[in-house]
Parts: structure tokens; C-alpha cells; sequence
């Protein structure tokens, strides 16, 4: 029987993740089926092929296109050092000589007596895939790339920025409403993943920069901070390549948000534990989310993974609210009507009911709240 | 695939879904006497993504809650059931369209940028593409920058054109050698050929054949311009649908399964809402304007004369892109719009907010009042690109007469023209799910600033793309449910050109209703006005505007037309064309909370 899911993000203490780690283009796998890897070994190379640097032959010899082969000193397929004559003409006189240099060092790809164009390739470049976690090798694509498995706590946040790195994890504040200043950064976070409160402002971030942090994991920061740290406006949610010093997530939005009791009570129970984080968010078809993981050990005989099941809410299930005006409130569902029920802009949806710690109760539209999934 | 069965079997019952990009949608149609009504309608969310990575899953979830509405069984575990078994049993065929998986992305190369790059972008675009990069021989980028921009493009498929038949090979040729050189990828997967269609210099074929026949999926086809004076757009479009199809949807996650349940071909949403859009304007003989703002993109159609135009908006949405409505259309854009104070932190923070949960819908009357007022700006947005993209061939002699000597009108004009434009249909989530009909019909006039006189509708509950497709099978059914079920006339708006001071008079009308009845009165500079006119009913309505003031006929010129009603009404708009709104704040929210209550906008302002 078909049935419908709230997304959530997964704060869990105790799962079995795997990773795909593919070259983006055909190459080599370093590794084998069983062998365990760390997060910084390279697991897998590819060459890129050189970039492509088109030379109009004819144009430079002032000959036609059919007839440049004749003028070629290098032929498809010669290597030739930049600088080094490509292709020449033979005047009678000699001051009347033209020779054409290479711009780079590189092959001849190819020639065409069309276009009078001569395509020359720089050497390939050498590319190696990181392992990303420390885990165990379960499967090999053959020239493709390899899935890492591992047991681990896993943290999604709803938004990153910047890519794949690691380092222990350090908390900085002392509650998770608390906001992360400036002055609690310590020589000593360098390299480190940094855990925060509700808040960090941009002189939060500047200064997380100058110490060198590897990570930041925050429950909010602005915008505008957003902004000035990428250096423009982020229109559209697909991250993680970008370079600001340090990879950013954040677990609970844009604004001045706690970051849930969960998440930091977790995180907070790995203290000087290695964590491979990832700010890639891609808010799209093939959603993916930033993270944190926090492999357990690595063990040669690995059973199958547990793959977290999501299922339709329930009552009792916690659930964070991701709107306004209670956005980033925490409950736990306390009913689900079914019927339709009409809301202040007087759309008519599907709605919940929340309970809050102080036994407060609210209705709220069941698109706007979040499953809090993981045990 | 089964085979479209339109011929072999009477269709009474159709279930049909379109696979957006955050939501799928079914609707059932059915059979009810002698004409086909839409009967139920379910969602669910689309699951192209982890954890399903099947969309079929989506379309089932869909159908489901159709199944427990209608009472009708459907399913049988995984399968649809076709045909139909009994009256409760089962349905004749099962249709789609899709835009799920970003949806259809293409790169398209030219010669000239502006008349062979233009008419590639404009064949990709009336096949529902979005294109995310036109290259040409003169765009002003170096050629390894042009290779480098292929290889790091990830296109689902390319289109090469350039060169007029006959004409010089070289650019065209040149072309085929850089994309050969950066040996593109495709966007889903690395065992399959990027499919490439060529429609460009005949005689060029057989050398682009022997630079890429190895390294992409090549098809040729007829010559996009042919001559200079000429666009032959219908070729290239039939292949690019024929490509996405059997290349293109059978790599995306679970495509190959839905392939297989429909009964007739799988379309690009925007294609589908195309076919629609023109069949309206062609029927009824109208100038009209559509738009289809999703979550993602904002499409929109246009049909001048006869000739159909669609441009997307690729980074224009109300969901993943309203971010970027924000960064292009800027924060006083927004602003201006919005009937009471707001701080940019706030705004800025919940917009961001909403990128990063996009399916989060507005819960309080200011939520919604913000979500509108950026639709507006998207609206507008995506109608200035399709402006810039909607033109009459570039680069082409015109022949002028003596009569042209004081209008010196340059090649390549815009086919927009707002006062010979009778009909706007609006459709996608923010219009079509509205709690008030009016709150989408200001927003669509807000943002286009129709001119003269101008009849607005909106689709009923978003079902265009289903009727599309349908179109394609039964042109009948598609046909009684467009006009019985998804078409909703909101009315039709007059709207003076000209400005004033407010207060100032702009027109005196005289409207002469169906029963007899006659309204006259005066339209002031900053008057909006909202007259009750159902659907069924047309007004006469005579205005006179002031010497300054034009609809259309001249400064000064009395106009006398017939108008339509629609379920909002008759909207007299004399707060002047362009449409400007005051600079100070507190002067902005007071105009603005004027209108609004002028129409009943929201309630309780």
C-alpha cells in the first residue's frame, strides 16, 4: 500500500551510512572490496584531459585551410613543448618566413582542413577521490569509484556551504540556545569541526576564519552574513563547492534559532571524536543535505546496512516547526486530524496537532513541520 | 510501451498526472452522460529523489489517495489496472507529463547569436527545454572558453545549428570541432551518448557527421533557417521530444517503469501547457499571454498573431528559486508590494528560509501577503525575458514604405504588444491555489500592467499539463474538461494608459449590464474598482478619458467595448499606466491597503 512521508532530517546516534564516492570521469580504483580506508586516502584517480587551446592555422600562415598539412611540422598525435614551432611557411625569401609557436606543451589532437584549425591538448591532470569517511570498502565499480561503508552518528543539518572535510569535534558554547561569539574561538579550534549554539554573527565568522577552523555546525546565522560571506546573494540551494576558509551547516535555518536539544546533546557526546562533514545541499531533485558523521570503528566483517526507514508520522514523533510564526519551535504530535481545516489566510489544508514542553497546544499545516527521524 | 489505445478502445475513464518538480499531481477524468468532466484529484510528493529514487512511487502515492476518494480501484499492488473492468474497476488509460529531475536542460549552439542562436533557443524552448547556455560563433568568448564551458555543462542533450542552406560551412563546422573537443557529458550517468540533434547547414552535415558521429548520439534533421527570412522550427522540436524520450527520460530514476504504465507518450510539462495554450488562442482567435510560475521556473507563453513564443525562467519560482527572485528583481522591488513594515533581516531570513524548506506553505495572513508580492516580481520578471526572447526574426532586410519613414522600427521587434493582447491565463501553485480568485487576478495585472481592455483566467486547480497530453489523444475530452472544469474566468480588467496626480479624473465610463441596469461614474487617477459581472454575462462599457488619458484608440479618444464578467468581476484600474507606487514608505502601505480593501483582497485588512 502506497503511503505519503514528511521530510525530515536525521539526528541519530547509532547508524550504518554508505557513501558513493564516483570519479566523474573513467579512471582507477586504488582500492579493494573488504579493505578498510580513512577519510583522507584516496580511494580512486582519474587523468582529466588537458584543456583544449584552438590555433587557426590558416589564418596565422595567411594559406587555405586545405592546404595547411603542408605547412605542419607537427603532426596528430606529436607531443610539442610550448614555444616550439607548430607549423611554418617557406618563402623564397627568408625574412618572408612565418612560424607558428605552440601556446602550450601538450599533443596535437587533431587537424582540420576545413576550418584551417589545429587543436592542441595540455597533459591531463591528475585527480584522486578521498575516502571522505573512515570505514570499510563494500563495493568497487570498476573505473568508476567505490561505496565506503560505515557505523556511525549522523547529523543532517538543512543547509551547508563548502565541501567534504573533517576534523575533531570541539563544542564551543555551553547550551544550544546559546549564541557563538567571537571570543570563544581558541587557537587551539584549528582544524577542528566547531559546534555553536543558535547563532553566529559575521564577526563570528571572520573570526572563525582566522583561527582556521575546518567546520562550523550552527543552529542559525542571517542572510545577510550569508551574503557577505559568499560575496552575493545566493539565489538557488545547490552548495558545496564553494571556499570561504571553512565549511559551514546549519541544522535549523536562516534567523536566531536554538539548535534542537537532540542534535546538541549528540554531538555533544563526541567530543575529540573525528567527524567528516560536507556542506553540499542540493534543495532539488536528488535532494541532498549537509552532514555530519561520526564513524564509530572500523570492522573488517560488515553486516548489511540499516538503512533508516521512513515511514508516515505518529503521534508522539518529535517534530521541529519550519514556518513562521512558530518557526524553529520543537513538540511532539498530539493528533492528527484528518479532516481539512481552514487557516488564517483561509486556505483549507491537512494540519497537526503539536504539544510543547510548557503542555501548550497548536494546529499546524502538516507541510509545515519536520520530522526530527533517527533514535 | 503500450500503445496509445485512443483507437482500439472507447475512453471513459482516464487517470492522468504531471510529475512536477516538488509535487505530483493526478487528476481522474471521467465520462459523466455525454460529456468528460474531472472528477477527483490527489497528490503526493514526488519521489525522484532519495530515499525512492522512482517517480513511479510519486504517481502511485497520487493515484492512491484518487483511489480513496473516488472509491474506484485503481491499483492492483504496483500496476495500474487498464482498462476498465467494471464501472468501479480500473480506468482506460493512464497519461503524463513530467518536469520532475530539473527537467528537460539543453545547450544550444549557433553561428550569429541573435538569428541562428536565437532560432535554436527558440525551437528548445517550444519543446519544453529549458536552456542553460547558447553558444555562437560571435558570443564574444575565446574559443577554449568555449570548449571549457561544453565539457563543464552537463546538458541532457545539445542543438547545433548555424548557416543558412548553401551558405559558408566554416563557423558551423568550427563549432561541431569544439564540442567534439570537450567531449560533453551527459547530465544522468556516464553509459549512454549525449544526444545531439543537427539543424544546421545541409551541406555541413556530412562533415559534422564525421566530427561527432563517434562522440554523441547524432541526429540530423531539417535546417532551423533554412534562409535568413525564415525560421523552420518544427523539425528540430519533433526530434528533441523524440530524443527525450528515448534518451533523456529513460535515464532519469524510475522513467523507464513510467514509461511503460502510460499509454501514450511521456511529455515535457511546459510542452503539454504549450499545446494548450495555443489551441485556446487558435480556437478562440485571441492574442493571449500564459504563464505557469512552479516552484523552480516560471514559464510563459505567448500566442501574437498566430505565432506561439514560450520562454522559461529557469531560476524564477516561488519555492527553490525564490531566492533568486529576490537577487534579480532586489529587495525594494519586493518591498513595494507588501501592505505593512517589514525589516530586510526578517524578510531576507524567511525567504531563505522557505529555499531551504520549499514546501512549506504561508500559515499567517502576512506570509501570504509577502508570498504574493513575490510573485509578482517573478511574474514580472519572467514576462520582461520572454519579452526579450518573444521578437520577429533578426537581422533580416525590411522593406519600408513611404508611411514607415517616421516609424523607424528596428529588426527583431518584440511581438508583446500589450494593447492588442485580449486574454492572460494564469497557472502553477501560487495563482491556481489562491484562497481568493481575486488575490491571483491583481497579481497577474500588478505584474503585467495590462493595457486597454484586457480578460483575465486562471486554471482551476492546475491540471493544464494533464489536458495537454490528453490533447495529444483525445482532443474531446480534453476539450470538455478544459472548458467545463479547468478554465475559470476571473473577469476583465480596464486599465487606462496615462498617470496623474491621484484624485485627479482619469475616465468617466458608462456600463450598461445585461439586465438593463446602467452604472455611470467617474474613474479617478489611484481608483481601483472592482463591479460585480459573472461569468456568463457581458457589459457594454463606454469610457471617455481625459485628453491625456488613452485605451487604446488615441489621447482623449472615446472607446465603447463589450466586456465579459468572470468570478471576481469587472476591475476598473485607473491607478494609472506605468504603474508607479509611492517612494515613502508609509504613503506606499496606505496606497496599498487602499486597493486591497477596494477589492476585498485578504480579510479583515
Amino acid at each position: 500500500m502506497p503511503h505519503s512521508y514528511t521530510p525530515g532530517l536525521t539526528v541519530t546516534e547509532q547508524t550504518t551510512v554508505r557513501r558513493r564516492r564516483m570519479l566523474s570521469l573513467s579512471g582507477t580504483v586504488l582500492v579493494v572490496a573488504g579493505e578498510t580506508v580513512r577519510a583522507n586516502q584516496a580511494v580512486a584517480r582519474a587523468e582529466l584531459p588537458g584543456k583544449v587551446y584552438p590555433l587557426n592555422l590558416a589564418n596565422q600562415l595567411g594559406v587555405a585551410p586545405d592546404e595547411i598539412n603542408e605547412y605542419l611540422i607537427k603532426k596528430t598525435g606529436d607531443p610539442v613543448q610550448k614555444d616550439e614551432i607548430l607549423a611554418e611557411n617557406k618563402p623564397l625569401i627568408k625574412w618572408f618566413k612565418t612560424e607558428v609557436l605552440s601556446p602550450v606543451t601538450g599533443v596535437v589532437e587533431s587537424v582540420s582542413t576545413i576550418t584551417g584549425q589545429v587543436l592542441l591538448r595540455e597533459p591531463p591532470r591528475v585527480l584522486e577521490l578521498l575516502g571522505y569517511v573512515d570505514g570499510l570498502i563494500v563495493e568497487v565499480i570498476p573505473q568508476q569509484g567505490v561505496v565506503v561503508e560505515t557505523e556511525c552518528s549522523l547529523v543532517q543539518g538543512i543547509f551547508g556551504i563548502g565541501g567534504e572535510t573533517w576534523g575533531e569535534i570541539v563544542i564551543a558554547v555551553t547550551a544550544p540556545d546559546e549564541i557563538l561569539l567571537p571570543r570563544h574561538f581558541t587557537g587551539a579550534m584549528k582544524g577542528k569541526v566547531v559546534v555553536g549554539g543558535s547563532f553566529i554573527s559575521s564577526d563570528g565568522l571572520a573570526r572563525a576564519k582566522d583561527v582556521g577552523v575546518a567546520g562550523l555546525v550552527i543552529g542559525g546565522i542571517h542572510d545577510k552574513d550569508l551574503r557577505a560571506l559568499l560575496g552575493y546573494d545566493l539565489g538557488v540551494a545547490i552548495t558545496g563547492t564553494e571556499q570561504v576558509g571553512f565549511t559551514l551547516i546549519l541544522t535549523e535555518g536562516f534567523g536566531t534559532i536554538p539548535m534542537a536539544e537532540k542534535t546538541f546533546t549528540l554531538l555533544s557526546a563526541h567530543v575529540g571524536q573525528l567527524a567528516s562533514i560536507s556542506g553540499a545541499t542540493q534543495i532539488r531533485a536528488g535532494v541532498i543535505r549537509p552532514e555530519v558523521i561520526i564513524p564509530k570503528r572500523i570492522t573488517a566483517a560488515h553486516s548489511p546496512a540499516t538503512v533508516l526507514q521512513r515511514e508516515g508520522i505518529r503521534i508522539g514523533d518529535q517534530v521541529r516547526i519550519i514556518r513562521d510564526p512558530l518557526f524553529g519551535k520543537i513538540g511532539e504530535v498530539a493528533s492528527l486530524p484528518s479532516d481539512l481545516q481552514k487557516i488564517p489566510t483561509e486556505s483549507e489544508v491537512r494540519v497537526m496537532e503539536v504539544c510543547f514542553a510548557d503542555g501548550s497546544r497548536v494546529m499546524i499545516p502538516r507541510t509545515n513541520i519536520e520530522l526530527i527521524e533517527g533514535c | 510501451m503500450t500503445e496509445p489505445s485512443a483507437t482500439s478502445n472507447p475512453l471513459n475513464v482516464i487517470v492522468a498526472t504531471d510529475c512536477g518538480s516538488t509535487t505530483t499531481k493526478a487528476i481522474l477524468i471521467e465520462k459523466v452522460g455525454n460529456e468528460y468532466r474531472q472528477t477527483y484529484r490527489g497528490e503526493a510528493p514526488t519521489t525522484v529523489e532519495a530515499p525512492f529514487e522512482d517517480v513511479t512511487r510519486g504517481v502511485l502515492n497520487a493515484i492512491a489517495e484518487i483511489e480513496e476518494l473516488s472509491g474506484r480501484k485503481i491499483l492492483d499492488g504496483d500496476k495500474i489496472i487498464t482498462p476498465c473492468r467494471d464501472a468501479k474497476t480500473g480506468v482506460d488509460i493512464y497519461i503524463s507529463t513530467s518536469s520532475a529531475g530539473g527537467g528537460l536542460q539543453m545547450m544550444v549552439t549557433g553561428v550569429v547569436q541573435n538569428m541562428t542562436g536565437e532560432s535554436a533557443q527558440r525551437a528548445a524552448l517550444g519543446a519544453g527545454a529549458i536552456v542553460i547556455d547558447v553558444l555562437a560563433s560571435n558570443d564574444g568568448r575565446l574559443p577554449h572558453e568555449k570548449i571549457e564551458r561544453i565539457r563543464t555543462m552537463r546538458p541532457d542533450m545539445i542543438l547545433m545549428s548555424g548557416g543558412t542552406d548553401g551558405g559558408a560551412v566554416t563557423h558551423v563546422v568550427e563549432m561541431a570541432e569544439y564540442i567534439s573537443a570537450a567531449e560533453p557529458r551527459p547530465r544522468f550517468g556516464a553509459t549512454y551518448k549525449l544526444p545531439l540533434i543537427y539543424a544546421g547547414n545541409k551541406d555541413a552535415q556530412p562533415q559534422v557527421r564525421k566530427i561527432l558521429g563517434e562522440k554523441a548520439a547524432l541526429v540530423l534533421t531539417d535546417n532551423i533557417r533554412p534562409v535568413l527570412e525564415r525560421e523552420n522550427l518544427t523539425p528540430a522540436r519533433d526530434k528533441i521530444h523524440d530524443l527525450f524520450l528515448e534518451h533523456v527520460m529513460q535515464q532519469a530514476p524510475g522513467y523507464k517503469k513510467l514509461i511503460e504504465m502510460a499509454g501514450a507518450p511521456i511529455m515535457p510539462t511546459p510542452a503539454a501547457v504549450g499545446v494548450i495554450m495555443e489551441t485556446i488562442a487558435k480556437r478562440e482567435h485571441l492574442n493571449l499571454i500564459g504563464v505557469d510560475i512552479g516552484g523552480a521556473t516560471t514559464d510563459v507563453f505567448s500566442i501574437f498573431e498566430g505565432l506561439f513564443n514560450r520562454t522559461v525562467s529557469a531560476n524564477l519560482g516561488m519555492s527553490y528559486s525564490i531566492s533568486n527572485v529576490l537577487a534579480e528583481a532586489g529587495l525594494a522591488n519586493i518591498m513595494r508590494w507588501v501592505p505593512f513594515t517589514l525589516d530586510e533581516q526578517t524578510l531576507r531570513n524567511r525567504i531563505k528560509n522557505k529555499m531551504v524548506r520549499p514546501t512549506t506553505i504561508p500559515q499567517t495572513l502576512d506570509e501570504l501577503q509577502i508570498e504574493h508580492a513575490i510573485a509578482r516580481e517573478a511574474l514580472r520578471l519572467a514576462l520582461i525575458h520572454h519579452k526579450s526572447l518573444a521578437t520577429a526574426l533578426k537581422g533580416i532586410q525590411q522593406e519600408r514604405t513611404i508611411s514607415d519613414v517616421f516609424e523607424q522600427q528596428q529588426s527583431g521587434k518584440t511581438l508583446i504588444n500589450m494593447l492588442k493582447l485580449d486574454l492572460i491565463v494564469g497557472s502553477g501553485g501560487i495563482l491556481s491555489h489562491a484562497p481568493r480568485r481575486v488575490q491571483s487576478m491583481l497579481m497577474m495585472v500588478d505584474a503585467y500592467e495590462p493595457l486597454g481592455v484586457t480578460r483575465l483566467s486562471v486554471d482551476s486547480i492546475f491540471m493544464m499539463p494533464h489536458l495537454g497530453v490528453l490533447s495529444m489523444i483525445n482532443e474531446r475530452a480534453a476539450t470538455d474538461v478544459f472548458v467545463r472544469d479547468c478554465m475559470v474566468y476571473l473577469g476583465t480588467c480596464v486599465a487606462p494608459i496615462g498617470q496623474g496626480k491621484e484624485g485627479e479624473r482619469c475616465a468617466d465610463y458608462v456600463i450598461t449590464f445585461p439586465d438593463g441596469r446602467v452604472d455611470k461614474g467617474q474613474l479617478s487617477f489611484g481608483d481601483l474598482r472592482l463591479l460585480p459581472l459573472a461569468s456568463d454575462q457581458k457589459a457594454s462599457i463606454t469610457i471617455q478619458p481625459v485628453k491625456q488619458v488613452n485605451l487604446g484608440a488615441g489621447a482623449g479618444v472615446s472607446v465603447t467595448r463589450e466586456v465579459q464578467g468572470g468570478v471576481v468581476g469587472l476591475l476598473l484600474d485607473g491607478r494609472g499606466r506605468p504603474l508607479q507606487l509611492p517612494a515613502e514608505h508609509d504613503a506606499k502601505v496606505a496606497m496599498l491597503t487602499k486597493w486591497f480593501k477596494a477589492v476585498d483582497l485578504y480579510p479583515k485588512m
